[in-house]
């Protein structure tokens, strides 16, 4: 069992610089067709100042800095063992490429079913930019199977 | 087509499907580097079966982003307020899937004019991988 000590932990802060390359390479992995998500001229004919991150980009930012990762190890719990329960994204503000997110994170809640066969540990997030504007908020439910 | 418009759009009205190709393991190596999700367990054959699974399976992300692509396939992205789903079942290697979305409400959110969209995904079996709903603004 995950011990409860850690809801309320904060996660260590994640910054991500939106990359014009990394935002096509995702693209590709999505399979977007959509011209404004691949092309820059696309994207500043619909009004973007660049590139625009996809709706889901955003999550990136806590996986390429590791710290989800690093939470679960000091959690205890093997990589092996989680599923994605749940996902949410709120959005305030556009993210572009040239554009910098720093996302940081809190442990909402950890609880159990099935007399502890189930964990699910929740977390939620804030994602702002170089600005210090909010451009999302996020809230995620990793479910670990004992 | 037209972006969809507040009064154009009605309760019941059906988004156009998204039909994905099977899930290969190219896939999937190449979503673990875009989105920085480098768990091993949809990468690595060894690691999947060490850990009880049959096989790689796909992130459960790669899913939500082809909801995400349903939803600004249909009303530009600056217009999405919210994006929720609850993953249902594992998304499996050779699994097809279809993205389908329906106008559940209209209503207002923060003095704006909105839909609420009801999302899922689902395999070519009828096997529900996804469903959740979107709020979308709408002029």
């Amino acid at each position: 069992m995950i011990d409860r000590k850690w809801i309320g932990h904060q996660v260590g802060q994640s910054t991500l610089v939106i990359e014009r390359g990394r935002l096509k390479f995702f693209a590709k992995a999505i399979g977007e067709t959509n011209p404004i998500y691949l092309d820059e001229g696309a994207a500043e004919a619909a009004g973007y100042a660049d590139l625009p991150a996809p709706p889901t980009f955003v999550f990136a930012a806590e996986l390429d800095s590791s710290t989800m990762f690093a939470l679960f190890d000091q959690l205890g719990v093997p990589l092996g063992k989680v599923l994605h329960g749940e996902q949410g994204f709120e959005y305030f503000a556009p993210v572009v490429a040239g554009d910098t997110v720093t996302v940081t994170s809190l442990v909402k809640d950890i609880y159990d079913k099935r007399g502890g066969a189930l964990e699910f540990v929740e977390t939620e997030s804030t994602a702002i930019n170089q600005r210090g504007e909010t451009v999302a908020t996020m809230r995620g439910v990793t479910v670990v199977r004992n | 087509m037209a972006a969809p418009t507040y009064d154009t759009v009605h309760v019941d009205d059906l988004l156009p499907e998204l039909s994905l190709p099977p899930v290969n393991r190219t896939a999937l190596a190449l979503f673990a580097g875009a989105s920085g999700d480098h768990n091993p367990a949809h990468i690595d054959i060894d690691v999947a079966r060490a850990s009880g699974m049959p096989d790689v399976f796909a992130q459960g992300m790669l899913g939500m982003a082809w909801l995400g692509r349903l939803l600004t396939n249909w009303a530009p992205q600056s217009q999405l307020r919210k994006f929720d789903v609850r993953f249902a079942g594992i998304t499996h290697l050779g699994n097809a899937i279809t993205c389908t979305g329906r106008v559940a409400e209209k209503l207002d959110h923060n003095g704006e004019r909105c839909v609420r969209v009801e999302i899922s995904s689902a395999n070519q079996f009828g096997q529900v991988k996804i469903v959740g709903a979107a709020l979308i603004a709408l002029p």
